[in-house]
């Protein structure tokens, strides 16, 4: 049973001296599906896939990609999988044809192979035209494709994308969500870490929520959106002194807690953008200006606050400065 | 980025297993990759090449004349033509206990930018990342000691024992630079980034060179000390290739050197080599197998 799926995992342990990384982590990837594996930075995303690619051995549990167990049958798990994790792991003083060359003798694939593969790989990422330039050269966009290119190469089964897209501008990021897409379109199963929600959303059949390296929701998009109670709204009023009011006004619109931060009160709310004809008539109604308004998305954070009760920017070690914090939870 | 096209779905053609197995065909792979990067790295090559280069212009001009070798007339423009003999060897040796300088920083950053843990997660031979890196290292002190040769020969060095020993000394001298790469690559897989590489991980290598008869006769240095010098490899590489180019050895003819290592000193670096590898390379593989980012 366990050895049908892409990717199958027990009760995964790891401990990094007193710290656990992983505490009894069960993750299973159906064949030709996505999953997503969302959490904050230190929640054990990555040490899951430093396991499952053999590079870590658990300390409890047991693990199977493409039916071998990780840790007895670690060549012919390598043999199955594709790897590319947040650092573009080129050679950055070899070309991109270089790289791929190198990676697919590594491979142990017939260098005709490795001479047609690397020209189609290299003309799908769009990288024909830098082939012969140092990886040096590239932008960030383009060295996360050759890195996933050189993922490819060997046309694994099964592709472990390990935050494909941190760290890359919002059009170098639709551009590798596409490249990703046409990849499962055909049949690559694919387990993803990611810390937007909006990644794992757009791409994952299935996504599993892991914090503190546990598994603490799991499900479809769709569903793990209602858990967390869909869109949110956000109101800043003009004046502070009234944000209570507006609080109190909003009630029957929103769909679950509602928080206050300084002048802003944000809430779940259902039924899109008609909510808000709604809240702009009910605060005019009770003459509050409004400064701000948005319908949002949830985010990550939401997801956490709604799980766990504590915000994930809480957890983040290394989380990049300069992003607001949310709000506190209010009694 | 739309693709209209889609990617074959052609059945990867595996190689056949090589005659001299996977792991030779790996090396292979990883040395020539590295050799082909180090090209790239104009700034690195050019201060590996001019570095020693720099060495011999500031000991055959600056401090020749006050180093006095046995057998010589002190002061004579004979004696400084001695000691530019007498520095060419130690000038190789020095050079070549300087490759370890590459493997180390090499593999550092290698493990820095996580391409150490894409090799690991590759179905290729878990040994050949560091043979490879420490085989380019290597062979690439050819060019280095081409271009060195040809500076010595330009202030007045000379091979005057025959090319069949010439060739051995370059050969003995390339057999060190191996070992000292493999104790490269055991110090970059353990310093915890690029930084302590290029800083603590170097440190080792400069009491080798200069606690050694590079550059001067270690009859003149205090007790303890001697017996280091006498019995480090740089000194015995360094005699050893000194004897088979021909050149001043800094003792005179028939004296006893009163250290084995240096009686018969090919004997001994060709063993201290062999030594320092089986132990290094062993651990070095080992701290390859365990290391990761994180």
């Amino acid at each position: 049973m366990a050895k049908e799926d892409a990717v199958h995992a027990e009760g995964l342990v790891k401990e990094f001296g007193d710290v656990k990384a992983l505490d009894g982590l069960d993750l299973v990837v159906p064949r030709g599906k996505v999953v997503g594996l969302l959490g904050p930075n230190g929640s054990g995303k990555t040490t899951t896939v430093r396991i499952l690619a053999t590079l870590l051995k658990p300390t409890k549990g047991v693990a199977y990609v493409n039916g071998f167990n990780v840790e007895k049958q670690s060549d012919q798990v390598r043999h199955s999988i594709g790897l590319t994790g947040q650092y573009a792991a080129v050679d950055e003083f070899l070309t991109g044809r270089e790289n791929l060359r190198m990676f697919g003798d590594l491979y142990h694939l017939a260098p005709t192979y490795v001479k047609d593969r690397s020209e189609e790989l290299l003309e799908w990422f769009d990288l024909s035209e830098a082939a012969d330039r140092p990886a040096k050269t590239y932008s960030g966009g383009m060295r996360r494709r050759l890195d996933l290119a050189s993922s490819l190469i060997a046309k694994p089964s099964i592709l472990f994308l390990d935050e494909p897209t941190t760290g890359l501008d919002p059009r170098s990021r639709l551009g590798l969500w596409g490249v990703i897409e046409s990849l499962v379109a055909e049949g690559t199963t694919v387990l993803l870490t990611t810390q937007y929600l909006e990644e794992a959303d757009k791409l994952a059949d299935d996504i599993i929520v892991i914090d503190h390296g546990r598994v603490i929701a799991h499900g479809s998009a769709e569903a793990l959106k209602d858990q967390i109670g869909g869109d949110r709204i956000e109101v800043r009023v003009a004046d502070i002194d009234r944000v209570r009011d507006a609080q109190v006004v909003l009630g029957p619109v929103f769909g679950g807690e509602s928080l206050i931060n300084e002048s802003l009160v944000s809430g779940p709310v259902s039924g899109g953008s008609t909510v808000l004809v709604d809240v702009v008539r009910l605060l005019d109604s009770q003459n509050i200006a409004i400064a701000d308004l948005a319908l949002r998305r949830p985010t990550l954070d939401d997801v956490f606050l709604s799980l766990t009760g504590h915000s994930a920017e809480d957890e983040a070690i290394d989380k990049p400065a300069g992003r607001s914090k949310k709000g506190r939870k209010q009694s | 980025m739309s693709q209209v096209k889609t990617l074959s779905t052609s059945v990867p053609i595996a190689m056949s297993r090589p005659l001299l197995g996977w792991t030779v065909h790996d090396s292979i792979v990883i040395a020539r990759s590295t050799i082909l990067a180090s090209f790239r790295i104009p700034e690195a090559l050019f201060f590996q090449l001019i570095q020693p280069v720099i060495f011999v212009l500031l000991f055959a001009y600056v401090f020749g004349g006050a180093i006095p070798i046995p057998g010589a007339d002190p002061g004579s423009a004979a004696d400084s033509s001695l000691y530019r003999q007498y520095l060419m060897p130690g000038i190789f040796g020095q050079t070549v206990a300087f490759a370890a300088a590459a493997s180390t920083v090499g593999l550092a950053e290698a493990m820095q930018k996580g391409i150490i843990d894409r090799y690991k997660a590759l179905p290729m031979s878990q040994s050949a990342a560091l043979i490879g890196n420490t085989l380019a290292n290597a062979l690439r002190q050819i060019l280095v000691l081409t271009v060195l040769s040809i500076t010595g020969y330009i202030v007045g060095w000379r091979i005057s024992d025959g090319i069949l020993n010439a060739i051995y000394a370059y050969l003995l001298l390339l057999l060190f630079a191996y070992t000292v790469t493999w104790v490269g690559a055991f110090v970059g897989l353990s310093v915890p980034n690029t930084e302590t590489a290029n800083t603590a991980g170097l440190i080792w290598i400069f009491p080798l060179t200069f606690l050694s008869n590079a550059f001067v006769p270690i009859d003149s240095l205090p007790g303890v000390l001697k017996v280091f010098a006498a019995y480090n490899p740089v000194s015995s590489l360094v005699l050893a290739t000194r004897e088979l180019f021909g050149n001043p050895t800094g003792y005179a003819p028939g004296a006893d050197p009163g250290f084995w290592s240096l009686q018969y000193p090919i004997a001994y670096t060709i063993i201290s080599c062999t030594v320092v590898i089986a132990i290094s390379a062993p651990l070095a593989i080992r701290k390859y197998r365990s290391v990761s980012r994180r």
